[in-house]
């Protein structure tokens, strides 16, 4: 076996901010003024904010010490279901901050911001193509905030139509941000249970599809990793009652260049720029979350839209039955440009070759892992795949306890008790841009894991070991919140 | 957690479907939730209260109690208004863990009928129910 | 590919255990019907050194060059980015990293947003601040939600008209389906929020005023604060340019409930308007109302110090339809850009720039009056103000784009139709004298 990656070495502390300030230190280069100063009236005007004062390697040493504490994409494997944390190649970042993109003014005017029109209606046009439907607004922040755009546009449909509708239907697989997004438009959730092999069965819906009932959300493939191959019979039986069908494709990892959403009944659905085309997290955003609507739903667009005029490009506002705005500009653009340089960089036929490998490497590890954890839905998986802790109940070893230990061999944990519907899930999704090699060490990794929580199980507990701090106290972190210093 | 036969489970409360207990004294009822719902929620983090003075009706939502990871909503047994919470639970929310029908009760309630308590179970009747 | 490691001998060893015999069959579980007989119509892969070409071209479509001066604001401000910012921001442990769910390894983004969230209460003069939103307008949309939530008796909202208009408009965006109204205030002649409106306006939840406005005057907040008592309503402030909280008096000296703000000032590009940093900050008595993420100090199992994201019992993942907010994924890579940013400036730089800000704003003012402009209101501004412009200045300044990269001011008509041949003109401290004797000989 070969040596596993984690290792502890030398980490140093690093006190808060303020803790290393003194009196008269500032790390900026402070720009010469040569025009006179003017005082506002002192009735306006407050004490300067007690903010730390440093030298610029004190503000050096202090993020570089916090950044190794951190684990990223870059240090080592992240099978992180649902969150598609694949490699963020390094030339988007170059595309993004060069000085055209970076330092264009948002109100710049059409006439003088051509380059990024044209970037932003291609990568529409991209998106499209990709997920086989008629338009798509990159103007939504994240992909809570495309499902919202996506479910605003449901309800405005539905307006339209002169009957609004009280209802929606959601999985019990989905992510929780479906229903939150769908409690904002005033919808109650209706939630249903998935069949016994882990996906959604057509006679479910059609027993609790109604005239009242505004469609249904549905995640394909969905959080367990299965494909919802029911999902055309099932956007039958909501189509027959007016409603619509929103799909929800923070796991378009899986089927890119395979299945088009667009084609299988579903009528809208939201893109994770920031999962299945590479941008990076960033440690939680930002993000951006396109959605991509048939063509009954493109008057509902948010504005501004993009369009082509011949050959330029320019805003459009005047869209009477759009569901208005949902940025103070047009989203987040710096993240569009990585997603589009990705998707240039790979071509049509790189992308079906990141699903392809994506669902080979969830599917080598499910097989090779199947014995060592239980496995509740023994099915074909696509680019994820949930196990359970089943198996380690008799040594009283959690999810929780293996996935701490996962820290101390050098492996980011899997997505832990999500989804709800397995009891203890852990949740893995390698990605396509994870070498057999890497894979196989996980695999190696869980395995000896497994092997401790019989002989060790106190070693378990305590886990991890290796890094800056051990567990942390999230009861007290709750009882008594300090959110500052 | 804890097995269903080491429950604590006074006799002297009333129970409801929702893990709550009720207890009438001297016109008042004194509302908590019981040794099982502390129990499966683990450590409580937080208690959210009602205000003195609102009005339910019996199986309103009056309120709800957090561990880190869950949170439970907590129903009325008895139409009526509130005339005492038990504010000490504001920095103090480990009290429902620790003494849920004493120092940790949570909400005092004028009731607009006491009849309505005999909608609720024994002790006898609420642990059949808990063995399901 | 060169981010596909896969060999011809993985796949087949690969392929092997999994029992599937061809990488196509991997997708049988997926019926056939449902599989696309459609090709997906993207141009063939470039190289690295292609895509370098054509991204250069499109960006250079953009008039952003090298001698590029900016007078624009309106919500996008031009500010210097020290080098160690981009520089420390790169490090990919913050950058490849995810939301902090593993705490043991996440400790430098948390304690790095931890102390964001400080300087930012710090920065606003309030108990509590989020770790961040997408921009300044969604996070108002939050705050007016909140208000609106919390009165069961009222379903409007009070905006000030001299909120910048997408805030506004995403206001409505967030709020209409649930059956909630704005009801706008009015402005005065000075370009000041009329206190004096609210006086009839009933059944409101809570009253929203931008302070700077935008039109870049300073409000006057304590006007506002008193009417939010006297009508047992939530006060709710924004601003566009956090840098003005350097020089001016922090929201919370006003007594503000909430706080919504756009820290795209704090060292993070332009950038075409996005991303930005959304602020979200409040009082201690809102702290379970607010939503998205907030990071808490605690102890680990040896009695260190350390971080953990807490609190969730609001969000989405735990309460579902339950929850404060759909929000998920924040701006958490920009809040960490400002926190390095006000770590920079620190106390003594803030201040400086700030004032540097406004003494440009007021110098260019000045000269654009010399020059034959008007001042259209005159009341205390920061960075910004408007300018009634003389005739054929749209001319000149298209003229001025095309051969100095110098943009000069946004026409206010298209979101104020009453104000004809106004313009909002915004100085910050990347200007220096001679960029404003030049713009203002340039425009005469």
């Amino acid at each position: 076996m070969s040596q596993q990656p984690g290792k502890s070495g030398l980490i140093f502390n690093e006190p808060m901010l303020w803790e290393k300030s003194r009196e008269g230190r500032c790390a900026i280069s402070l720009p010469k003024s040569d025009v006179d100063r003017v005082d506002l009236d002192p009735e306006l005007t407050g004490d300067a904010p007690e903010l730390p004062q440093l030298s610029e390697l004190d503000v050096v040493r202090h993020y570089t010490r916090l950044s190794q504490w951190n684990f990223g994409v870059d240090s080592g494997m992240y099978p992180l279901g649902s969150c598609t944390m694949k490699y963020n190649p390094k030339t988007n970042e170059v595309q993004a901050s060069r000085q055209g993109f970076a330092s264009a003014h948002p109100f710049s005017g059409d006439e003088f911001s051509q380059g990024a029109l044209a970037l932003m209606y291609n990568l529409e046009q991209y998106l499209a193509t990709i997920t086989g439907f008629h338009a798509v607004t990159l103007q939504p922040a994240a992909g809570a905030h495309g499902e919202l755009a996506g479910m605003l546009m449901i309800h405005a449909y539905h307006a339209k139509s002169g009957k609004q509708r009280s209802k929606i239907i959601i999985p019990d697989t989905a992510h929780g941000t479906n229903p939150a997004s769908a409690t904002l438009c005033g919808y109650e959730s209706i939630n249903v249970k998935s069949g016994e092999k882990g996906i959604l069965d057509p006679e479910t819906v059609a027993a609790v599809m109604d005239e009242d009932t505004a469609g249904i959300m549905v995640t394909n493939p969905n959080t367990l990793g299965l494909f919802e191959s029911n999902i055309r019979q099932i956007a039958d039986i909501v189509h027959a009652k007016g409603g619509l069908v929103y799909g929800d494709g923070a796991n378009m990892n899986a089927i890119m260049g395979v299945v088009k959403p667009g084609e299988i009944g579903i009528d809208v659905l939201h893109l994770n720029l920031h999962k299945t085309f590479s941008t990076p997290h960033g440690g939680g955003g930002p993000g951006s979350g396109p959605v991509a609507v048939v063509k009954a739903l493109e008057p509902f667009l948010p504005v501004p839209r993009v369009v082509k005029d011949l050959n330029s490009y320019k805003f459009v506002t005047d869209c009477p039955d759009t569901i208005g705005r949902l940025h103070t500009f047009y989203g987040h653009f710096g993240v569009m440009i990585k997603a589009y340089a990705y998707i240039l960089s790979m071509g049509a036929k790189g992308l079906k070759d990141v699903s392809t490998l994506a669902v080979l490497n969830a599917n080598y590890i499910k097989e090779s892992l199947k014995g060592t954890l239980n496995l509740p839905y023994d099915l074909p998986c696509m680019h994820e795949c949930v196990f359970n802790d089943e198996f380690q109940k008799k040594d009283h070893i959690t999810t929780m306890d293996m996935a701490k230990r996962l820290l101390d061999y050098g492996f980011h944990p899997p997505t832990v008790y999500f989804p709800l519907v397995v009891e203890g899930a852990f949740m893995v999704e390698p990605t396509e841009t994870e070498s057999k090699e890497d894979i196989d060490q996980f695999i190696n990794a869980v395995k000896a894991i497994v092997k401790e929580a019989g002989d060790d199980p106190e070693k378990l507990k305590k886990a991890p070991l290796l890094t800056k701090v051990t567990r942390l106290d999230e009861v007290t972190a709750a009882r008594k919140p300090c959110l500052r210093g | 957690m804890k097995e269903i036969n080491d429950l604590n489970l006074p006799d002297d409360v009333k129970y409801t479907k929702d893990h709550e207990w009720a207890k009438l004294s001297e016109d008042i009822v004194t509302i908590g939730i019981n040794d099982y719902a502390q129990d499966q929620l683990g450590e409580i983090v937080f208690v959210e209260l009602p205000e003195v003075g609102d009005t339910f009706s019996e199986g309103d939502e009056f309120g709800s109690v957090e561990s880190v990871k869950a949170v439970s909503e907590m129903y009325i047994p008895i139409s009526g208004e509130i005339v005492e919470i038990n504010e000490s639970l504001e920095d103090a929310p480990e009290l429902v863990n620790e003494s849920c029908y004493d120092d940790g009760w949570i909400i005092k309630v004028k009731p607009d009928d006491v009849s309505e308590l005999d909608n609720l179970m024994n002790k006898a009747a609420y642990l059949d129910m808990l063995k399901g | 590919m060169r981010y596909l490691p896969h060999t011809k001998e993985d796949i087949e060893a690969m392929l092997k255990v999994t029992g599937v015999s061809s990488l196509d069959d991997l997708f049988d579980c997926i019926p056939d019907d449902l599989k696309t007989k459609n090709t997906v119509d993207i141009p063939e892969s470039l190289s690295e050194w292609e895509l370098n070409a054509h991204m250069e071209d499109l960006a250079s479509a953009n008039i952003a060059c090298k001698k590029y001066k900016c007078f624009l604001g309106a919500g996008s401000y031009d500010h210097h980015i020290p080098a160690i910012i981009p520089y420390l921001i790169s490090r990919s442990e913050f950058m490849t990293a995810y939301t902090p769910y593993q705490p043991e390894v996440s400790q430098g983004t948390l304690q790095g947003i931890y102390e964001f969230q400080t300087m930012v209460t710090e920065l606003l003069g309030m108990d509590v601040a989020t770790a961040s939103h997408y921009d300044c307008g969604t996070a108002l949309a939050e705050a007016a939600l909140i208000a609106l939530r919390k009165n069961k008796k009222a379903n409007k909202i009070a905006v000030s008209s001299l909120t910048h208009p997408s805030h506004r408009q995403i206001i409505h965006t967030y709020t209409s389906p649930a059956g909630y109204e704005i009801v706008e205030i009015p402005y005065t002649k000075e370009g000041l929020t009329d206190a004096g409106a609210l006086e009839g306006m009933d059944d409101i939840a809570g009253i929203a005023v931008q302070s700077p406005n935008f039109f870049g005057n300073i409000e006057d907040l304590n006007a506002f604060k008193a009417v939010a008592e006297a009508k047992k309503v939530l006060f709710i402030t924004s601003f566009t340019e956090s840098l003005a909280f350097g020089l001016l008096k922090n929201p919370g000296s006003f007594g503000a409930d909430l706080v919504a703000g756009e820290g795209q000032s704090l060292g993070i590009a332009k950038s075409f308007g996005g991303p930005g940093l959304g602020l979200l900050a409040g009082t201690k008595k809102q702290m379970r109302n607010l939503p998205g993420r907030l990071i808490g100090k605690t102890k680990d199992a040896n009695g260190d110090n350390g971080f953990v994201l807490t609190l969730a019992t609001r969000e989405q993942h735990i309460r579902r339809e339950k929850a404060s907010s759909n929000i998920c994924s924040n701006n958490g890579l920009n809040a960490m850009t400002a926190a390095m940013y006000l770590a920079t400036v620190g106390k003594i730089g803030i201040r400086e720039i700030a004032q540097q800000n406004h003494d440009n704003a007021v110098y260019l003012k000045t000269s654009l009056e010399k020059v034959g402009f008007k001042s259209a209101f005159n009341t205390p501004f920061f960075n910004e103000f408007v300018m009634k412009v003389p005739e054929g200045f749209e001319q000149k300044r298209n003229a001025l784009i095309n051969d100095n990269c110098t943009f000069a001011g946004i026409n206010l008509e298209p979101f104020y139709p009453e104000l004809k041949n106004h313009y909002l003109f915004c100085a910050t401290e990347t200007l220096s004298k001679d960029d404003i004797d030049q713009l203002a000989k340039e425009v005469q």
